[in-house]
């Protein structure tokens, strides 16, 4: 078992947990509650190596002033990284009270058991609690070394054999559907102001003068702040904000600076663009100008994704307060740290005079506004006179001045020998990088701080390594063993439409593409998709998904209906994370419609069943509604889906009956459930379709329109 | 500024605010009740949602000059933990919502329509949700958390 590195990165147990006289024990944890129950999951983690009660236990709030500095919350790592963590730092706090507790008894520690805090003698008998012991444990501690990782239990029992009512239920569910404030949204801060930002339509433009004509229709309890391209309105009532910030944006003009693509030739646009070209797997590739083409049947296609928004239910939102030394930001934001440097970096303040805290808020799926606002708040907070700035992005500015994932295409090929073997796997994907994150390629990343005077451009995002399972080139070597195969990325190293982390990553992309060709090989080999993939899985946990999916969805059954048809979809995320096998039923009539979808995961060890399949089912209808509808369009004026009309996403009654199936493998460690699905389900969808009715789609998303090109 | 008399949660509330000013606001801002949440501003998202004279309406798109006499009721005042909707019950036995923000406006238009549609069949339930959104894919434990709470009101 090797050290988590959110451990070894903060290794005191004191740095993690408090517990006081009265019992009651805070954790401390540096990952954020994105709406995915990850402090829920961390909650009983820690109740379970402590030996506490649910209610003797509570997960503080994340603060740059106090919590252990975990990164990012991001790429499924949480229970994996953090939850190691809490689990190593559990299990030597309840050794060091058992020990205190021995102690003072003059018992071996051996004998002593803690349930609900109190620690007895096997006779019962009660020798010391955490309350009792808070004053003389010392948790200044190496937890590492209290507790070697060899010890530290690994908690190997099925999850048949444990009670369903050990899982903790959402520890934050109750104050929302009871309708208490939460969320960041929700939070005051005594004579705060209210501040909106007008952005330019696309991301590079400046802005020309403003006519002073044109600021006499502002409210008169409205102020204007300008600092170069960065423009904002502030007022004590938000909606005074509201109507100044709607009146400024029909008075500012722009000038844009960059060209965008032609929407309808993005694809060809991608692989035009200068790139840097990663090679992810070197085999042989199945064609090369001056070679001799190898015998058997070589099979090529080209698939394409549009840009995806990451479309949160909330607009992004925060706070900020300067009182000329100290800078406070309240932030929604997936990783405190790298965001209070990144804002100590753009204002030119130590980082010791920065804090920022998070607030829960809306369901966040990568790297949103969160951080832009985040920063908007704080440039504007230096220009209060030390009033708290709230500001709230619109729905307008959330679909389309935040990091979108990027569009993609990919050019596959591979040759089928008579025999049935593939060999000379060749792929090929052009995309903008998946990672322009706070402090990534030594930049802020701060959108505000790209419009400021002084401040400095937004570089062209970059992608995450191989050690963090790529962006791009994410799930782009294929999980089959197919000879050799060649895979490289094509990076963009230009951006003229802001791309970052979304859910998953390039692995929507790339499965969709793996899976749909591995379906179309199968078809000319004539071999039912199931069995050609089998024929190609080694890994047995690999193959147990794929099973349990084909088998709860009926596969080789006839299908139930006309227009209707089975298509599967296999990934392991990241090629090193949980696995996941997806099968959907597909009608296709006017439009296509997901009537059902069966997933079956490996996550290893389930530390919580149900915050696995919520999960699990979360990310497959998120997916379902990328794959079926999402699309960000754009002019030459910028980005134009800007509303929920023009940005569909899946609504309730398009909502496909959705089954999970969990594969419990106690002896494996937790690996995260949050991101899995996504590219099987794009997989088996484009696949349900081809069975359906016999149409290839390779563009997505399954739109009439891209449906109706497919027929051709 | 005007002063509006309205009714909230069966009080009366005095807000002095401009007569344009969306009900929304004023329930957030003036009267600090949170519950119900901003989506979009433009009636697409449901997030907003709250009852006038027990009609769902969204509060972002209602001026406070328009509410009248109406009696306005949000998420705060339909139950609470000691003594939940049977809504609010299915929810959290259901563990239906993941981030929970479209909870508010989605818990209002349910009972709604639960109240006028006693035994809806899941395609009722779901169409009748459509005008709210649900970013996280918690559609289908909401629908079974309505139908839930369908079923024990008729027991």
């Amino acid at each position: 078992m090797t050290l988590s590195p959110s451990l070894a990165a903060n290794p005191l147990i004191s740095s993690w947990l408090t517990v006081r006289a009265d019992g009651t024990v805070t954790l401390r944890v540096g990952k954020a509650e994105l709406g995915q129950g990850i402090h829920t999951a961390l909650a009983q983690i820690a109740v379970t190596e402590l030996g506490l009660s649910p209610d003797q236990l509570e997960v503080a709030p994340l603060s740059t002033a106090a919590s252990p500095d975990e990164g990012f919350t991001a790429g499924s790592l949480s229970t994996q990284v953090s939850g190691a963590a809490v689990r190593a730092v559990g299990a030597a706090a309840r050794r060091l009270f058992i020990e205190a507790a021995a102690r003072r008894a003059a018992v071996p520690a051996s004998s002593l058991t803690v349930a609900d805090g109190a620690i007895r003698t096997p006779d019962g008998e009660i020798v010391g609690s955490y309350g009792s012991l808070a004053a003389e444990v010392n948790l200044d501690v190496d937890a590492a070394g209290a507790v070697p990782a060899s010890m530290v239990p690994a908690g190997t029992v099925p999850l048949a054999e444990r009670p369903a009512q050990s899982d903790l239920t959402r520890i934050d569910l109750p104050d929302k559907v009871f309708g208490r404030p939460r969320f960041i949204q929700d939070l005051e801060l005594p004579g705060m102001v209210h501040a909106r930002v007008i952005r330019p339509p696309l991301l590079r433009a400046t802005l020309a003068d403003i006519p002073e004509e044109r600021l006499a229709g502002l409210p008169r309890a409205a102020w204007m702040v300008r600092d170069g391209d960065f423009l904002a309105v502030l007022a004590d009532r938000e909606e005074v904000a509201d109507a100044a910030a709607a009146r400024l944006r029909g008075s500012a003009k722009w000038e844009p600076a960059d060209d965008l693509p032609e929407e309808s030739r993005l694809a060809s646009w991608l692989r035009d663009q200068r790139s840097e070209t990663l090679v992810l797997a070197a085999g042989e590739p199945a064609a090369e100008p001056g070679r001799p083409t190898p015998p058997g049947t070589t099979a090529s296609a080209s698939y394409s994704r549009g840009l995806i928004a990451h479309a949160s239910i909330a607009t992004s939102c925060a706070l900020a307060r300067f009182d000329g030394r100290l800078l406070e930001v309240w932030s929604h934001t997936q990783g405190i740290f790298p965001l209070r440097n990144a804002i100590a970096d753009a204002l030119g303040l130590d980082k010791s005079d920065v804090v920022v805290r998070h607030v829960e808020g809306a369901g966040c799926y990568g790297h949103n506004p969160a951080d832009d606002v985040a920063f908007d708040a704080a440039l504007l907070a230096c220009r209060t006179g030390g009033r708290p700035v709230r500001v709230l992005w619109d729905r307008a500015a959330e679909l389309g001045s935040g990091p979108l994932a990027s569009a993609m295409t990919a050019d596959v090929t591979a040759v089928l020998d008579p025999d049935g073997s593939v060999r000379n796997w060749t792929y090929d994907v052009w995309s903008n990088g998946y990672n322009g994150r706070p402090g990534y390629a030594g930049n802020p990343g701060l959108l505000a701080n790209g419009y400021r005077s002084g401040g400095s451009a937004l570089p062209p995002s970059v992608d995450p390594p191989l050690a963090s399972g790529l962006g791009s080139g994410r799930n782009a070597v294929p999980p089959y063993t197919l000879g050799s195969a060649r895979v490289a990325t094509h990076r963009l190293l230009s951006m003229p439409i802001r791309t970052s982390a979304i859910r998953s990553l390039g692995a929507h992309f790339n499965v969709f593409a793996i899976e749909s060709f591995m379906d179309e090989l199968a078809a000319v080999a004539g071999v039912d998709p199931l069995a050609f993939r089998l024929a190609r899985l080694d890994d047995e946990r690999a193959r147990g998904v794929l099973l349990a999916a084909a088998d709860a969805v009926g596969w080789g059954q006839p299908p139930g209906a006309a227009d209707t048809g089975l298509g599967l979809g296999y990934a392991r995320y990241k090629n090193t994370g949980a696995y996941c096998a997806a099968a959907a039923q597909v009608e296709a009539r006017e439009s296509v419609r997901v009537r059902r979808l069966v997933l079956a995961v490996d996550v290893g060890r389930v530390v919580n069943r149900d915050g696995v399949r919520n999960q699990v089912e979360g990310g497959a209808i998120q997916a379902a509604s990328w794959t079926l509808k999402e699309q960000v369009r754009f002019g030459p004026e910028g980005i134009t889906s800007l509303s929920w009309e023009t940005y569909p996403v899946l609504r309730f009654s398009e909502i496909p009956q959705v089954d999970v199936i969990v594969i419990d493998r106690p002896g494996h460690p937790s690996l995260g459930a949050g991101e899995c699905t996504a590219g099987p389900v794009a997989g088996a969808i484009a696949n349900g379709l081809f069975a359906a009715i016999g149409v290839r789609a390779r563009a997505l998303p399954l739109t009439d329109r891209n449906v109706l090109r497919a027929i051709g | 500024m005007p002063v509006f008399l309205i009714n909230v949660n069966g009080e009366r509330a005095r807000v002095d605010v401009e007569p344009r000013t969306s009900l929304l606001t004023v329930l957030r801002n003036d009267l600090g009740l949170k519950a119900a949440k901003f989506g979009c501003g433009q009636t697409l998202c449901g997030a907003c949602t709250v009852w006038v004279d027990d009609r769902p309406v969204y509060a972002c798109d209602v001026p406070v000059e328009a509410v009248g006499d109406g009696q306005v009721r949000t998420l705060e005042s339909l139950g609470t933990e000691s003594a939940p909707h049977p809504l609010q019950r299915a929810i959290v036995e259901g563990q239906a919502g993941q981030c929970g923000y479209c909870l508010p406006g989605v818990i209002m238009r349910a009972a709604a329509f639960l109240r006028d549609h006693p035994a809806p069949s899941r395609a009722e339930v779901a169409e009748a949700l459509d005008p709210n959104l649900c970013r996280c894919g918690s559609q289908q434990r909401i629908v079974n958390a309505v139908l839930h709470a369908a079923a024990e009101a008729a027991r």
